[in-house]
C-alpha cells in the first residue's frame, strides 16, 4: 500500500529527507505544515531526499511531507506570452500581489490566468480524425501570436464536438469520441523533451542584426550557441540584444541565478521596444523567466528546464522560437550546490560527475523539428557561460563547448577598450556557414560567403602584423602591409562594434552588413591602385569620404546612402594620386 | 519546549557543536550555549534531523565543553530595528559597542532577508554625483547600485569609500546620503580611521556602524553583513531613507565562509572557498536596490582586497558576476603617485547607460567617456609598445594617444582628497584634455558634439 504522507528526518538547507513516503523520483512533494514545494531527488531505502524550492528556515523534524503524484510540470495555453515567471512557472506578479515586494514562502500560483476567457476559434470540425499535436483551434494571444491549441501529445482519435468561442483555459473546448476532453491548457513534465517527428539539418540563420554574429559567425534556426566570458565583457548586454532583434518569432528569456536589476530592466524596456521585423512591441513575442542570485536555488536548477519546456511548446506550434539562458553556469552551480548537499562523489571542480551530460541534454533539446503536425518549428538555444576569471578551461565551459556548435567568445580586453560587441574574432567560431551558404548566397548576394572568407583573412593577417609591429613598430612594416593594418582597422572600427545602445546602430540587417564589408573591400581595392600610382597612405586613409562612410552608419537610412558614399570614397582616392 | 536545556553535546569542531537527542529543532533556529563559568554564547542550527543537530557557534568555540547547556531559542536570528539605529554603534552581533542603552526595537527583522521580487523592483536610474571625476564621468554610480570598490592590501580604498560618502550626493540637490558602515574583520584602526573620519564630517549622526573587528569571533562575521543591511532595509524602506552601505572587508567574511565550511567538511569548490558561496554573495548584493511605491533606497559599496592582486580569485570573480560593476584600484597609479588610483580600463558601471544623457547629466557624458577610455586604452597599449622600440617608430597619431594616456592619469584621475568636482566640471576637462588630440583620430564622437563642446572647434 502507497502512503503519500510521511515526516521529516533531517534539514540541511534546501535539501530535506523524509521518512515514511513512496514517492518516485522526481515526484512534486509539498514540505512541513506551510506546504513548501519540493521535489524527490534520491530515495535511499526509507527515506526520500527532497530538494525544495523555497527557503527551508524555520522548518522542523517531524513536520509531515506529502506527495502529489505528479512530477514537475508547466501549464501550457494562451496566457504564456508577455509573463514573467520565477523557476518554477509561478507568475511573478500574482506572487506581488500575494506576498508584496519580498518573495516569501509558501504560496502557490498557477502559471497560467485560470479565470480569464479567451476566444477560441476552432480549424477542426466533428468527424475529423486527430492526433497528437494536431492543431485544433487558434487563439489570437497577442498582436503578433497567434496561439495554436493542439491535441495533447498522447491523445487520438476522432472529433466528437468542437466549439468556437469564449473559454478560459480549464474549460472544455473539444471532445473526441473515445471521451478525451481536450482543454486550451495543456500540463507537461519539464525534465522531458515535447515529442516531435523528426529533427532536420538546420539551413536558415538565425538573423540577429548583430554584424560580428551574423556575418562572421551566424547561428542557424534550430542551433545551439555558447557564449562564454568573463564578468563585465558584456554577457548580459549581448543575450538582451539577441532577445530584441532576433528574427525569432518568439522569445523565452531565463534569468537563471543573475542580478534582479538586470530583469527589472529587461521588464521596463520591452514593452516599449518595437520588434523590428513585426513593428510591434518585443513583449508580445517573450516569456520571461527570472530566478535572480538570490531566489532559492533549486528553483534556478528547475528554470532553464521550465524555460525550455515552454520554448518546446511554441515550437510545436509551428514557431521559431529562441532561448536565451542567461546564466548556464548559475545554473550547474545550483546542481553542484545540491550535489554537495546529498554528499555525492564530486567530479571536476566540485560539480556532480553528471554535470556534462545534463548539460547536453539541455542544449540537445534545441532543434529544427518536423512538428507531429508535419508542421516546421525550431528551438535555437543561446547559453551564456560565465567562467570563473574567465578561463573557459572550467568544466561548464569545456562541457558546453563539446556540444554548441557556435562559439561566441566573449573577451574582457576588447571590453576595457569598450569594443562593443566585445566578441574576439581570432577564437569565435560556427560550424553552420556551411550548411547557411546557400542561404546568403539566394538571399543576400551569390559572393556572400567568398566576402566573408577574405574579411576574416584581412583579420587574421592583421593579429600576424600586430605581432611584428609589437616588435618594430609599424611605420618599419612595408607600405602595402601599412594599409592592410589600415584595413583591418576598418573592420574592426566600423565594421565589427556596434552600439547595442545606439537606436539606430543597434540593428544592421544582413543586407547592410553586406554592403558594408563590400565597401571595406572596395576602399583595400582602390588605396591600393592608388598607392601603386604614387598616392601617400596617410591621404588616402584620410579622405573626407571615407570618414564620412564610416560616421554615418548611426543615421536613419544607411543602407541607401552607403553606395553613394563608397562612389564619392573611389573618386576622392582617385584625386589623392592627382595630388601628388 | 524552548525553555528546556540540552547537556547532550557529542562533538566539538572549529565553529561548530555536535548534539544528539533533541526534541524537533528548526533549521536556522537561534542557539544560546551556557558554558560551565557561567557565560553564554551565541550561535544558530546549520543541520537538524531527529538524531542530531548542528550549531554554528558565531563567538567560537572556545571554552565549551560537552557539559554545556545548549537552549533553543525556537526562531530565526533578527534584528530589533527602529530609527533609534542611525547614529549608534554596534558590534558584529548587533549589540551596542558605544556604550549606549540597548536599541529599543520597533520591530524585530528576520536578518537572512527575503529576496526582492524582480517585479517589484524599480530600475535605479538616479545619478549621483561623488565629486570624483574618474567614477563621475566614466563608472557613474546609480541610486540603488551595488558597486564594489575591488582593491588591494596597502592601497587607499578606504579613503576613496570616505571621499565618495562625504560628496556623493544627486545632482542639483542637497538631499543626503544615511551611511550604514560595516566591518568586517578589519583592524582597530582602519575602524578608528573611518570613525575619526565620520566624526571630523559629522556625519557620525547620519550613520549605524556595525563592527567586527580583526580579533572578534570569525563566525560572527558571516551575521554582520546580515545585520546590517537589515538595518539598511528598514531604514530605507520603512523610513525612507536614501542609505549608502559600506562594507569592508568582504575577503574576510569570504574566509569566514571557507572556515565553516571546511570545518563542516564540505567539498570545497575553487581555492577551498564553499561551492555557494556565488549564492551567499548574492544573498548579500542584491539587497541593494530600490522597490516599487517606497521612496527609500539602498546603494552598496562594498570593498573588497584581491589577494595577490588577482582579479580572477574566486572572491573579487564572484563579485564582479553579481555587482553592478566595480572599481578598480591600481597598484601602478597608487605607485605613481596619483590619487585616487582609479584605473578605468576595467572599472564599470553597469547601469550607467541608463542614468546618464541630456536629461540627467549631458547629452555628451555617453559618448566623451567612450572617447575618453578608448583613447586612454590605447595610450596605455601603446607604453609597452614604445618601452620596446621608443617613441620614433610611432606615427602621428599614436603620439598623440601615448602623450593624452599620461596626461589622462595626471589631470583627469588625479585629483585632491577633499576635491569635489560637478559634473559639468569633470565633462568639460574631458574635452580640455581630449583637444590634445587631432580631431580626426576622435573616432567616437560626432560632428554635432565637436562643434558644441569642443574648445577650439567649437562653433558659437
Amino acid at each position: 500500500m502507497s502512503n503519500n504522507e510521511g515526516v521529516i528526518y533531517r534539514i540541511s538547507g534546501p535539501v530535506v529527507t523524509a521518512t515514511g513516503i513512496d514517492a518516485r523520483m522526481y515526484e512534486v512533494v509539498r514540505v512541513g505544515h506551510e506546504k513548501l514545494m519540493g521535489e524527490v531527488i534520491e530515495i535511499h531505502g526509507e527515506q526520500s531526499v527532497i530538494q525544495v524550492y523555497e527557503d527551508t528556515s524555520g522548518i522542523r523534524p517531524g513536520e509531515p511531507v506529502f506527495s502529489t503524484g505528479q512530477t514537475l510540470s508547466v501549464q501550457l495555453g494562451p496566457g504564456l506570452l508577455t509573463q514573467i515567471y520565477d523557476g518554477i512557472q509561478r507568475p511573478l506578479q500574482t506572487l506581488e500581489e500575494v506576498m508584496g515586494v519580498f518573495i516569501t514562502r509558501g504560496v502557490d500560483a498557477d502559471g497560467l490566468d485560470l479565470e480569464k476567457k479567451w476566444t477560441f476559434e476552432s480549424t477542426a470540425s466533428v468527424g475529423d480524425e486527430v492526433s497528437g499535436g494536431q492543431v485544433i483551434g487558434t487563439v489570437q494571444e497577442t498582436d503578433t501570436i497567434t496561439h495554436k491549441i493542439m491535441v495533447p501529445p498522447k491523445a487520438s482519435g476522432k472529433i466528437k464536438s468542437i466549439e468556437s468561442g469564449e473559454f478560459n483555459v480549464t474549460e472544455t473546448v473539444c471532445t473526441l469520441d473515445d471521451g478525451t476532453e481536450i482543454q486550451m491548457m495543456q500540463e507537461w513534465p519539464v525534465r522531458h523533451p515535447r515529442p516531435f517527428n523528426q529533427k532536420y539539418a538546420p539551413d536558415t540563420p538565425l538573423v540577429t542584426g548583430m554584424r560580428i554574429l551574423d556575418f562572421l559567425f551566424p547561428l542557424a534556426k534550430g542551433g545551439a550557441a555558447g557564449i562564454p566570458g568573463p564578468f563585465g565583457s558584456g554577457k548580459t548586454v549581448t543575450q538582451q540584444s539577441l532577445a530584441k532583434y532576433s528574427d525569432a518569432q518568439i522569445v523565452v528569456y531565463i534569468g537563471c541565478g543573475e542580478r534582479g536589476n538586470e530583469m527589472t530592466e529587461v521588464l521596463d524596456e520591452f514593452p516599449h521596444l518595437i520588434d523590428p521585423n513585426t513593428g510591434k512591441p518585443l513583449m508580445n513575442r517573450t516569456v520571461m523567466i527570472a530566478n535572480t542570485s538570490n531566489m532559492p536555488v533549486a528553483a534556478r536548477e528547475a528554470s532553464v528546464y521550465t524555460g525550455i519546456t515552454i520554448a518546446e511548446y511554441f515550437r510545436d506550434q509551428g514557431y521559431d522560437v529562441a532561448l536565451m539562458a542567461d546564466s548556464t553556469s548559475r545554473w550547474a552551480e545550483a546542481m553542484r550546490e545540491i550535489s554537495s548537499r546529498l554528499e555525492e562523489m564530486p567530479g571536476e571542480e566540485g560539480y556532480p560527475a553528471y554535470l556534462s551530460s545534463r548539460l547536453a541534454e539541455f542544449y540537445e533539446r534545441a532543434g529544427r523539428v518536423e512538428t507531429l503536425n508535419g508542421d516546421d518549428g525550431s528551438v535555437t538555444v543561446i547559453g551564456a557561460v560565465s567562467p570563473p576569471g574567465g578561463d573557459i578551461s572550467e568544466p561548464v565551459s569545456q562541457g558546453t563547448l563539446r556540444i554548441v556548435k557556435v562559439f561566441w567568445g566573449l573577451d574582457a580586453g576588447l571590453a576595457r577598450q569598450r569594443h562593443f560587441p566585445a566578441i574576439n574574432w581570432l577564437n569565435s567560431y560556427s560550424l553552420y556557414p556551411q550548411s547557411l551558404n546557400q542561404w546568403f548566397r539566394d538571399n543576400i548576394a551569390s559572393d556572400f560567403p567568398e566576402v566573408r572568407t577574405e574579411i576574416s583573412a584581412l583579420l587574421k593577417v592583421e593579429a600576424e602584423l600586430q605581432e611584428i609591429v609589437q616588435l618594430v613598430g609599424s611605420d618599419a612594416l612595408p607600405m602595402d602591409q601599412q594599409l592592410t593594418l589600415e584595413v583591418a582597422r576598418m573592420i574592426r572600427v566600423y565594421f565589427l562594434q556596434q552600439n547595442g545602445f545606439d537606436p539606430v546602430d543597434a540593428y544592421s540587417g544582413v543586407e547592410q552588413q553586406y554592403a558594408m564589408a563590400r565597401a571595406i573591400l572596395t576602399f583595400q581595392e582602390e588605396a591600393k591602385k592608388a598607392m601603386a600610382a604614387g598616392a601617400v597612405l596617410e591621404d588616402v586613409v584620410n579622405v573626407p569620404a571615407r570618414i564620412e562612410l564610416m560616421r554615418a552608419r548611426f543615421a536613419e537610412g544607411y543602407l541607401e546612402k552607403i553606395e553613394g558614399l563608397v562612389e564619392e570614397m573611389v573618386s576622392q582616392i582617385g584625386n589623392s594620386v592627382e595630388a601628388q | 519546549m524552548t525553555s528546556k536545556e540540552y547537556k547532550t553535546i557529542t562533538d566539538i569542531k572549529g565553529p561548530l557543536v555536535f548534539l544528539e537527542k533533541t526534541e524537533p529543532v528548526a533549521y536556522g533556529e537561534i542557539v544560546t550555549i551556557r558554558l560551565s563559568d557561567g557565560s553564554t554564547k551565541n550561535g544558530q542550527v546549520l543541520d537538524t534531523s531527529d538524531d542530531m543537530v548542528v550549531v554554528q557557534v558565531f563567538e567560537g568555540t572556545e571554552g565549551i565543553d560537552r557539559r554545556a547547556g545548549v537552549k533553543f531559542l525556537g526562531d530565526v536570528f533578527k534584528l530589533p530595528v527602529s530609527k533609534g539605529l542611525v547614529g549608534r554603534i554596534l558590534d558584529g552581533a548587533g549589540r551596542p559597542r558605544d556604550g549606549g542603552p540597548d536599541i529599543v526595537a520597533d520591530e524585530k527583522a528576520d536578518i537572512i532577508g527575503a529576496a526582492i521580487n524582480p517585479y517589484s523592483r524599480q530600475s535605479p536610474h538616479d545619478f549621483i554625483q561623488t565629486g570624483v571625476s574618474a567614477i563621475d564621468c566614466c563608472t557613474t554610480l546609480v541610486r540603488g547600485q551595488k558597486l564594489p570598490i575591488f582593491s588591494a592590501s596597502g592601497l587607499p580604498h578606504n579613503d576613496i569609500a570616505l571621499q565618495i560618502a562625504r560628496q556623493a550626493k544627486l545632482k542639483d540637490s542637497d538631499e543626503e546620503f544615511i551611511v550604514v558602515f560595516c566591518a568586517m574583520g578589519i583592524t582597530a584602526e582602519e575602524y578608528n580611521f573611518f570613525r575619526a573620519d565620520l566624526e571630523r564630517t559629522g556625519a557620525l549622526e547620519n550613520a549605524a556602524l556595525f563592527v567586527n573587528l580583526a580579533d572578534d569571533p570569525a563566525v560572527e562575521r558571516l551575521i554582520t553583513p546580515r545585520l546590517a543591511l537589515t538595518a539598511a532595509e528598514y531604514l530605507a524602506f520603512e523610513h525612507d531613507y536614501h542609505v549608502l552601505v559600506i562594507y569592508t572587508d568582504m575577503t574576510n567574511y569570504c574566509d569566514s565562509l571557507r572556515q565553516i565550511g571546511a570545518a563542516r567538511e564540505e567539498v570545497p569548490g575553487r581555492r577551498g572557498y564553499p561551492g555557494y558561496m556565488y549564492t551567499d554573495l548574492a544573498m548579500l548584493y542584491e539587497r541593494a536596490g530600490i522597490v516599487k511605491g517606497k521612496k527609500g533606497s539602498i546603494t552598496q559599496f562594498p570593498i573588497l582586497t584581491m589577494p595577490g592582486d588577482d582579479i580572477t580569485h574566486p572572491i573579487p570573480d564572484l563579485s564582479g558576476y553579481i555587482t553592478e560593476g566595480q572599481i578598480v584600484i591600481s597598484r601602478e597609479l597608487h605607485q605613481a603617485g596619483i590619487y585616487p588610483p582609479i584605473n578605468v580600463l576595467p572599472s564599470l558601471s553597469r547601469l550607467m547607460g541608463g542614468c546618464i544623457g541630456e536629461e540627467t547629466t549631458r547629452d555628451d557624458h555617453k559618448k566623451i567617456s567612450d572617447q575618453m577610455y578608448a583613447a586612454y586604452a590605447q595610450g596605455r597599449e601603446l607604453r609597452g609598445l614604445v618601452a620596446i622600440v621608443g617613441e620614433d617608430a610611432l606615427n602621428e597619431r599614436d603620439l598623440q594617444y601615448l602623450k593624452f594616456s599620461d596626461i589622462f592619469e595626471d589631470k583627469f584621475v588625479r585629483q585632491g582628497r577633499d576635491e569635489d568636482r560637478t559634473i559639468d566640471g569633470t565633462l568639460n576637462l574631458c574635452w580640455e584634455l581630449l583637444a590634445n588630440i587631432d580631431t580626426k583620430y576622435l573616432e567616437r564622437l560626432d560632428d554635432e558634439l565637436i562643434s558644441k563642446y569642443h574648445p577650439t572647434e567649437k562653433k558659437e
